[in-house]
């Protein structure tokens, strides 16, 4: 089996987790383009090396980072998302967009 | 034996015929060249040679002909699609793989057999309503069936899997298979003996821009220069498009399928489950083939996995309960391009002279002879995209006009 180190649960059998996709950075949702947005949505650089994914343990709800290589399928790290975010990410809706929901 | 065949056996003037013209320096330029020499890839090239008159087109491949996908895949042809512009591509295709025998002169070994998806829920038997409905309008052949008509069908099929009763199913007549290889192989001899030169052990590597045109690709064999290139590599396009700073929404996985020892003619259409995630068909061999879904993250290594195996092998021993005895032979894994619509990719790339043919997934075997002959109308053009892959355009997803093509999905093929 292989086996997952969940920062929050210890290692685990990775049936026990859920791929969340690769992390990137989302651009502010009220002022990008929809181009800009479309890209963040949808592409990605689907490498072949080490990447920084999403992941969470499924039974305990636990979202996660993980750095790992799509090659050798090798687990490099994985760490809390404090280490990347130091506040909530809010979405707060622009004024007019408010109206369009309320109408 | 007829006599006349052992004479001919014996005999010293047996016309003896090159598949293949033996290997050749790259030319330092072609008109156009073709990156990957799987089903894809010689279908373009053939097409382009038989109804355009280009043969300046070389072909590269890193590795043997059809060695990707095309020589992986389960071989399931179909078109019981759910979009109209699923339905329309892929029944162009199950017509051409019709002909191929013939226009090969060569024995493809198509064989319609019909396919049978199981509906095991009052909620997909409603989605199946709509999908023979879809097809029957776009030209297909596809109908419902009640558990009565499944069971004279197919007689071995436990109608009772676990706690999933089969309900109903939809019976395309279509659905088919044929030796994969052999598709390929017959590509490639046809279009090299209209002058397209193939090159085996050739890997594109990286290119040389001009502006927003591609004018050479570096491979490991030297550089190439290009009037233009159509990209047809499988799992593996998005390597080749981050060189090219083009930007897609495509995941790699591997998909996993496995055979056994070979039976008794037993089981005549393809079975295949949406609820189990699991497809059956046996060969004319005689060996029964599972496939399944992917593998449940991105990877780009073909490794066996044990708990697929497990999975994929309860589910079909539910189906077909005296597989329990069954003896597997192999296990394999291909790397496959997953789009977030389910639907392949295309046509245009940003640059002006970059043809696309990636983001195939799980489905792109039975979608070669209309992709070859719509990217080799896109290509002789000089890039009028021809109507049926309109839909497929890389540009749907910043426009957000994705075709839903769930029908596509691993677990049916
Ligand atoms: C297990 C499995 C089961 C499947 N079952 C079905 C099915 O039942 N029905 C169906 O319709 N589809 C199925 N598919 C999908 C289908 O196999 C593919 O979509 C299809 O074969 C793609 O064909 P292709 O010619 O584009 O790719 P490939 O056959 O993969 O050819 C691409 C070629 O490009 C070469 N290449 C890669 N990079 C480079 C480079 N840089 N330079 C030169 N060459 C390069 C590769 O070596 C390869 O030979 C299945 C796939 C798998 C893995």
């Amino acid at each position: 089996m292989k086996i997952m180190p969940c920062p929050l649960n210890g290692p685990r059998n990775i049936s026990e987790f859920t791929y969340g996709g690769e992390f990137k950075l989302m651009p502010d949702p009220n002022t990008c383009s929809d181009a800009e947005w479309a890209d963040y949505v949808f592409n990605s650089n689907n490498l072949a090396g080490v990447v920084t994914e999403w992941w969470m343990h499924t039974a305990s709800s636990y979202w996660f980072l993980a750095e790992r290589h799509t090659v050798t399928d090798q687990i490099i790290r994985t760490y809390d998302p404090s280490e990347r975010f130091s506040q909530r990410v809010e979405f707060n809706l622009p004024a007019s967009r408010e109206e369009e929901v309320s109408a | 034996m007829p006599f006349s065949l052992l004479k001919y056996g014996l005999s010293s003037d047996y016309p003896v015929e090159v598949d293949l013209p033996a290997p050749t320096e790259l030319k330092p330029s072609y008109d156009v060249v073709i990156i990957g020499g799987g089903g894809h890839g010689l279908a373009i090239a053939y097409y382009l040679a038989k109804y355009h008159g280009i043969t300046n087109v070389a072909v590269l491949e890193k590795s043997y002909l059809g060695s990707g996908n095309t020589a992986r895949n389960t071989a399931v042809i179909r078109s019981n699609y759910l979009t109209s512009e699923g339905v329309r591509f892929y029944t162009e295709s199950v017509r051409l793989f019709k002909e191929l025998s013939n226009e090969f002169d060569f024995n493809i070994m198509y064989s319609e057999r019909g396919q049978l998806t199981l509906a095991h829920t009052d909620a997909t038997v409603r989605a199946f309503r709509q999908r023979a409905e879809v097809n029957k309008h776009f030209g297909g052949r596809t109908e419902m069936i009640d558990r009565q008509q499944i069971r004279e069908l197919v007689p071995s099929l436990n109608l009772d899997p676990g706690h999933l009763p089969v309900l109903a199913g939809l019976w395309h007549i279509d659905g088919a298979t044929a030796r994969h290889d052999a598709v390929a192989w017959g590509y490639a001899k046809q279009a090299a003996k209209r002058g397209v030169e193939i090159h085996q052990l050739t890997e594109a590597q990286d290119f040389v821009l001009d502006g927003d045109r591609v004018s050479a690709i570096k491979t490991n064999r030297g550089t190439v220069r290009c009037g233009c290139v159509v990209q047809a590599i499988a799992g593996h396009s998005s390597l080749l498009l981050n060189k090219l700073g083009i930007r897609a929404p495509i995941h790699s996985y591997p998909l996993q399928a496995m055979v056994t020892q070979p039976f008794k003619p037993f089981l005549d259409p393809l079975v295949s489950s949406s609820a189990l995630h699991c497809y059956v068909q046996q060969t004319s061999r005689g060996e029964v083939v599972f496939g399944g879904g992917s593998d449940p993250y991105p990877l780009y290594n073909t490794r066996s996995t044990l708990e697929l195996k497990e999975s994929l092998l309860a589910h079909a021993i539910e189906m077909f309960p005296f597989l329990a005895q069954a003896k597997l032979m192999r296990q394999w894994a291909g790397i496959t391009d997953m789009t977030p619509d389910y639907s392949p990719i295309m046509g245009l790339s940003p640059l002006d002279n970059y043809y696309l043919d990636a983001g195939w997934g799980t489905w792109g075997f039975k979608a070669t002879p209309i992709c070859g002959k719509t990217m080799a109308e896109l290509v002789a053009s000089g890039g009028q995209v021809p109507e049926l892959i309109q839909p497929f355009a890389l540009e749907r997803f910043s426009r957000f006009e994705q075709v839903n093509e769930m029908g596509a999905t691993a677990a049916s093929h």
